[in-house]
């Protein structure tokens, strides 16, 4: 019985563990924001003063390259800023958003055309 | 003898003896008022002032408050800057009247804004130069020796003027250094006792005319040697930042790039060329990179345009220019330049600079360059507009799909703001008295030169509401409809230019980017964190206009403007912009405040 208990403890360990790993939509856009990243790339990645980041991001590990070794006007965020954790929660918060509605489908943006 | 009572003399002639001027000038400020209507100065933007009592007197009672007319501002900073945005928008000078002392302390920035926009400001400031005159306690704080001392490194000229005639040389004087490029603020103090004199005989008096103006053009030399260079350049780029004053300027810098077929890339300080036009690039820097000439006509800033910088943990500077390439600068910046404050930029080696003002120079670099271009390179040179005219057009494109991205976010994002807006004006006979937003300088259609007026010239905040103000009512009598977009930050810095809007009736529609904090300085505080590795949470400490939030429609409704929101829902734009325009078309101001997204 006792070590059916001490299973489950670490049955139960293993999956909060796995589950923590697994990079989270929910917290990515918390860090996305704590982290400032929506000053220059906007709430939903749309772009600003910096590039377009979502829908469709580029590559993980060409963002993170970026992110780590930026050497233009955006800093660049280290480990011990950002881990690779946030990094992780981050991207899976832009692959979360969903594409905009089409051009065509807003008179506002179809009327705009030259 | 009794003199009549007003009803008896109502009564009697039919005019109330408050309304009925003077035929004749009756004191010292009253000839100053004649010198101003004798330069056309329409307005005068003041916060009234004790130092210029005889003035604000003589201009309500002896002009009827017409040319020059009163306008009534809450402080002098917006006084200043809605004359700088008025210069901007008409092509000719205003006046802003202060107290010689407290006043001139308030309107500095604003002053430093026009310097730095190279804006023709007219400052008339009161004095007391006589002490045993100063009559009451403030007064002797009103007073000092030498005004204009405070922003002598900022005006291009000023004078205390000691008798009427005096003034009336210096005020004509004053009005031809502010107008003659480059253009720049200066100041008159006007004496309080100068105002204040009894005028008994003006026989000694006259007012001196005011010469035609003719800008420097450029040494014929240099515009040949530029020509030549431009003439048989590969790949031409033209570089535009104060070019156009007018709507001529602006045809003549069209002309000059069409000679050429060359790209134009804008730096935004005036509107310089229409944005659709197949040879307008926008602020595309990159297209510098492959250039073997290239000219920048009146640009600010030419080493930071030619310059990739970075402001991050090592600053690192790479020049664009590839090498063997040649630049040409074009601009008067050279003809006036004072040493302490540092709006010249970083010294620019150029390998032709033709010292002259480009609207008058441009017609004969154009001519030369049509007389340079050899007969066998005028094909390669009309090619050249069909490959700018697929990148203009796949720019225009790649801008108006991109900005379906983020259409129902929250917040609100400008683009949507922008794009719905144009929706309802784009048939109307708009002007844009403020800087861009949400791409709308790629999308909207800018095709006259009154559609807009620059930056703030300095960066100095505090610039937007009063700017848009002085330019709204520069455009008021042609009957155009007139834009602001307003960060919420510069708002706070002079809201009372809402109450003067609302008290002149000034047409001007509002829309209030309130993303909440000064969001600029907030990434300034993001690379200090990362550069030391902590806090980067913390960064809007500091930076944020946030709890409590402001209420900007409240705000403008209890100044007497029409006033809605906050809108936080994208679907509530579309219906309040309508709501806000109809106000507008009606002759009065409108603000609309949507919580947006930080860019």
């Amino acid at each position: 019985m006792r070590l059916c208990r001490v299973l489950l403890a670490c049955a139960a360990l293993a999956c909060a563990q796995a589950a923590d790993a697994a990079p989270s939509a929910t917290k990515g856009k918390e860090v996305y924001q704590r982290a400032g990243c929506y000053e220059c790339h906007n709430y939903q990645g749309q772009g600003g003063v910096g590039p377009r980041l979502a829908p469709k991001p580029l590559p993980f590990e060409a963002l993170k390259s970026y992110v780590r070794n930026a050497n233009g006007n955006m800093p660049p965020y280290v480990p011990a800023v950002l881990s690779e954790k946030d990094l992780a929660d981050i991207y899976a918060y832009l692959q979360a958003i969903p594409p905009g509605p089409s051009p065509e489908s807003i008179p506002a943006i179809k009327n705009l055309k030259k | 003898m009794r003199r009549p009572s007003p009803s008896q003399q109502l009564a009697e002639t039919g005019i109330s003896p408050q309304l009925a001027p003077s035929n004749a000038p009756a004191c010292g400020a009253d000839f100053m008022v004649d010198v101003m209507k004798s330069l056309k100065l329409k307005y005068m933007f003041a916060n009234t002032a004790s130092a210029f009592r005889g003035m604000q007197e003589s201009i309500v009672n002896y002009a009827n408050n017409k040319d020059p007319e009163f306008i009534t501002c809450l402080h002098e900073e917006a006084a200043t800057a809605m004359a700088h945005g008025y210069a901007k928008a008409a092509n000719e000078p205003v006046m802003v009247g202060c107290h010689g002392t407290v006043g001139l302390q308030h309107a500095t920035m604003a002053i430093y804004n026009a310097w730095c926009d190279r804006a023709p400001v007219i400052l008339v400031g009161g004095n007391t130069l006589d002490a045993p005159s100063r009559v009451y306690g403030n007064q002797w704080n009103h007073s000092a020796q030498d005004p204009a001392a405070l922003v002598r490194d900022f005006t291009k000229w000023d004078d205390q003027p000691v008798s009427l005639q005096h003034f009336a040389e210096s005020m004509v004087r004053a009005y031809r250094i502010a107008m003659t490029p480059p253009m720049e603020p200066v100041l008159i103090i006007a004496d309080a006792q100068l105002q204040e004199m009894e005028l008994r005989d003006r026989s000694g008096l006259h007012i001196p005319k005011l010469s035609p103006i003719a800008p420097p053009q450029g040494d014929s030399g240099a515009v040949l040697e530029a020509a030549t260079l431009l003439a048989n350049a590969e790949h031409p780029v033209i570089i535009v930042d104060r070019a156009a004053r007018t709507p001529t300027g602006m045809a003549r810098v069209v002309a000059f790039a069409e000679a050429l077929n060359a790209p134009v890339v804008d730096v935004g300080g005036r509107m310089n060329f229409p944005n659709q036009h197949h040879l307008y690039q926008g602020g595309g820097r990159n297209l510098i990179d492959n250039a073997d000439v290239i000219i920048g006509l009146e640009v600010q800033n030419l080493y930071g345009t030619i310059t990739i910088d970075s402001d991050n943990v090592q600053h690192s500077e790479r020049r664009r220019l590839k090498p063997g390439a040649k630049l040409i600068s074009m601009g008067v910046a050279d003809l006036y330049i004072r040493s302490n404050y540092q709006d010249f930029e970083r010294y620019t080696p150029v390998d032709v600079a033709v010292t002259g003002d480009c609207e008058t120079t441009l017609p004969a670099l154009t001519e030369a360059i049509k007389s340079k271009i050899p007969a066998g390179r005028r094909e390669t040179i009309a090619a050249r507009a069909d490959t700018l005219r697929r990148a203009h057009a796949q720019n225009f494109e790649r801008t108006r799909t991109a900005i379906a991205e983020g259409w129902d976010a929250v917040p609100i994002s400008t683009q949507r703001v922008a794009a719905e807006l144009y929706e309802i004006i784009k048939n109307e006979d708009w002007a844009m008295v403020s800087a861009g937003y949400g791409g709308n300088r790629t999308l909207w259609n800018f095709d006259k030169h009154y559609q807009y007026i620059g930056m703030r010239g300095g960066g100095g905040v505090g610039y937007g509401m009063s700017a848009a103000v002085g330019a709204a009512m520069a455009h008021k009598p042609h009957g155009r409809f007139c834009v602001n977009f307003q960060p919420d930050g510069d708002m706070m810095f002079s809201p009372g230019a809402i109450w003067t809007a609302a008290h002149h009736h000034v047409p001007l529609l509002t829309i209030m980017h309130n993303n909440r904090a000064y969001h600029t300085e907030v990434m300034h505080i993001q690379k200090m964190c990362n550069r030391w590795n902590r806090g980067i949470d913390r960064a809007g400490i500091g930076c944020a206009i946030a709890d409590p939030n402001i209420d900007y429609a409240m705000m403008a409704r209890s100044m007497g403007m029409h006033g809605e929101g906050p809108i936080n829902d994208p679907k509530n734009v579309l219906p309040a912009l309508k709501r806000a325009v109809a106000t507008v078309k009606r002759g009065e101001p409108a603000l609309v405040d949507i919580v947006s997204q930080p860019r």
